[in-house]
């Protein structure tokens, strides 16, 4: 017997939305059977990962807390990722905006602030993670260097310069020698949805991202262009487009909208800079993009569930002392299935007796 | 000892991990398969090596767990790109997140662990000779392993026939099942070596280099590894070159902020990983676009019947 690959000639839609479901249910069996190896009652640990956070109020404003930059990023990537550009390095841009928006922060800090202070730190970081994305796009655009690699070297080079800010130059003088600025003046944070909650506009501001964004990729000349040198490259070069155009478009993007969400991280859910103030969301963004199967729309719901494995991974290491590090494994877990479900959309799968070929 | 014998040992014990990575990555490569997951086997070698040694207490175990769990995550991979002909960026890059999170989780219970790093094998009478003798001939096993990995993988891939025929998948895999080779097996044979070499790797970093396990304590190694067979044009020697030049910059960083340079040291620290861009930009300049690897490389590939 034999497993073999068939070729589709169309796929069928229901597939498209069942795929990265039937992902999500790979992943939990497996997350039930790895609570089980480590000594846990796994439909407890299963309960304690997936139905607490959604369970009040509290958690399911920190699911939405948490899924806002992942969602930013992811969308963002998407772009990248449908054009076969392979930006890695949005862990990066993220920290990048978060220092160039917190740079207007800090150093307004006391001084004049106005209303016009979160505008210029939002266009800030926007502009700093464009800018910082743009270089492994140019170098790819230019010299043909693998943007893969380059854009990862870069995350390393940004968390170095982060770090070496909060500890030197930005260091909170009042901080007990801690590695942290100054907390932002309320001036210099973002407005929140509710009193005394953790919500801020930063959410708002991402839906409407991702429904400009989808309405970028499905109804105007750009977003074609980015699918077709993705999907046709030849004929994209026939088309008279560019492709090193759109390579810098959507790194700039990208980057621009990962600047955004570590400006947004830093201005409204952490109020400071500090050297770990990023939980990987620029990596798990990348989980997030194929999740949501490279769709703005898709995004949304897929940073939805990986906020939650967060957040109950979280929970999971106070109730059931769980390391940490399971969230990862999961998460890593989730892409597997994702690209493996994905496969059946392409391929599809037929057993062969041997002999009968 | 003088101070150039101890900064060329010091060079090799840097540049050991890079090179038996990037000489596994190369393999793999050469078949046509881009895994990205390098640094995920090597961080899974890495924690299986200590978890292993310390729990048994035989460092030989420990390295045989470290190249096995790389080769289990290797499969996983082939299960991905070559079973189910999944993308292999991102396959790749799912294997770096999974490897760095089972690592956490193996390694969890063994952190602040210390133990005796693996000693250094003296080869009888040629260790004796001045200078030569402490640097090429007085190393720990690994170092052997790498000279012989690089001898043994350019003699595989430039002299023999199934060297040829792997080649041959990674240049032209439609051509090679045509006369009748069997592209997915070779290509899984390939992706194997490259997860046992990426778990060597792994274990020479938490059995040798720091005897004792942190998360994350691959520091982006497998990443330069990738890096280091793009600038070595996917030839074994001069992966080695380029191992050593990376390695000897991490120990030229690692002595300038020993000597008190007044650079802030995380801007040294970053420096390995600035370098590793601007070497990818001047190889393609000198390249000028040409030369871009096995020409199926990253291209997933169904057999017909």
């Amino acid at each position: 017997m034999r497993l073999l690959l068939e070729q589709r000639a169309e796929t069928p839609t229901a597939l498209l939305i069942a795929s990265p479901l039937m992902a999500v249910v790979l992943t939990v069996l497996a997350a039930g059977v790895m609570f089980a190896a480590l000594g846990q009652d796994p439909l407890h640990a299963l309960a304690v990962y997936f139905l607490d956070p959604l369970s009040d109020s509290w958690g399911l404003q920190e699911v939405a807390v948490k899924a806002t930059p992942l969602v930013l990023i992811a969308a963002g990537l998407a772009l990248c990722y449908r054009a076969k550009v392979w930006n890695i390095g949005a862990e990066g841009q993220f920290l990048a905006g978060a220092m160039a928006g917190g740079w207007l922060a800090i150093a307004t800090h006391g001084g004049t602030q106005g209303p016009w202070l979160l505008p210029a730190m939002m266009l800030l970081g926007a502009l700093a993670g464009a800018a910082y994305a743009l270089i492994p796009g140019l170098l790819r655009a230019r010299f043909g260097a693998n943007e893969i690699l380059t854009s990862l070297m870069l995350v390393y080079v940004a968390e170095l310069l982060l770090d070496w800010l909060v500890r030197g130059p930005w260091r909170d003088p009042a901080g007990f020698n801690m590695p942290q600025t100054v907390v932002f003046s309320p001036s210099a944070t973002l407005p929140l949805l509710a009193e005394g909650g953790r919500l801020h506009i930063g959410t708002p501001i991402t839906l409407a991202v991702v429904a400009a964004l989808a309405l970028l990729l499905r109804r105007t000349l750009k977003g074609f262009e980015i699918r077709l040198v993705g999907e046709a490259p030849r004929a994209a070069r026939f088309a008279g487009f560019s492709e090193q155009a759109v390579v810098l478009s959507v790194f700039a993007l990208s980057g621009a909208l990962a600047g955004l969400a570590g400006l947004m991280e830093a201005a409204g859910t952490v109020r400071q800079l500090q050297p770990g103030m990023s939980p990987g969301y620029g990596f798990t963004a990348i989980i997030v993009a194929f999740l949501g199967r490279l769709n703005p729309i898709g995004c949304l719901m897929a940073g939805v569930f990986i906020a939650i494995t967060f957040i109950g991974g979280e929970n999971a290491q106070i109730m059931l002392r769980l390391p940490l590090d399971a969230t990862r494994v999961l998460q890593g877990l989730l892409l597997f299935f994702v690209l493996a479900c994905d496969s059946l959309l392409l391929y599809r799968l037929r057993l062969l007796r041997e002999g009968r070929a | 000892m003088t101070l150039l014998e101890a900064i060329i040992l010091t060079v090799i014990t840097a540049s050991t991990p890079l090179l038996i990575a990037a000489i596994g990555e190369l393999v793999v490569e050469r078949a046509g398969v881009l895994n990205l997951g390098v640094e995920g086997m090597m961080i899974i070698g890495a924690a299986a090596g200590i978890a292993t040694a310390i729990t048994t207490g035989s460092s030989a175990l420990g390295v045989a767990a470290a190249v096995l769990a790389g080769m289990l995550l290797a499969l996983l991979f082939a299960a991905l790109v070559l079973g189910l002909a999944a993308n292999q960026v991102a396959s790749g890059l799912a294997l770096a997140i999974l490897g760095l999170g089972l690592s956490g989780v193996i390694g969890a219970p063994f952190v602040g662990v210390q133990r005796e790093g693996i000693g250094r094998i003296e080869v009888p009478l040629l260790a004796d000779l001045p200078f030569l003798g402490p640097i090429l001939f007085a190393q720990d096993p690994f170092v052997y392993a790498s000279f012989l990995l690089v001898v043994g993988v350019w003699w595989f891939l430039a002299r023999t026939r199934a060297g040829l025929v792997l080649r041959a998948c990674g240049e032209n895999h439609a051509a090679a099942h045509a006369l009748g080779h069997p592209v997915l097996r070779i290509r899984l044979l390939a992706i194997l070596f490259g997860g046992a070499c990426a778990g060597l790797a792994g274990a020479y970093m938490s059995l040798v280099y720091t005897p004792f396990w942190t998360s994350g304590m691959t520091g982006g190694r497998g990443w330069i590894a990738l890096a280091i067979v793009v600038f070595a044009s996917w030839l074994p020697w001069r992966a080695a070159a380029g191992a050593y030049l990376f390695g000897g910059l991490t120990i030229l960083q690692l002595h300038a902020q020993g000597a008190g340079v007044p650079i802030p040291s995380q801007f040294m620290s970053a420096l390995p990983y600035l370098l590793t861009v601007v070497v990818l930009v001047l190889i393609m300049r000198a390249r000028r676009g040409g030369a871009a690897g096995p020409a199926c490389l990253g291209i997933p590939f169904v057999p017909d019947r």
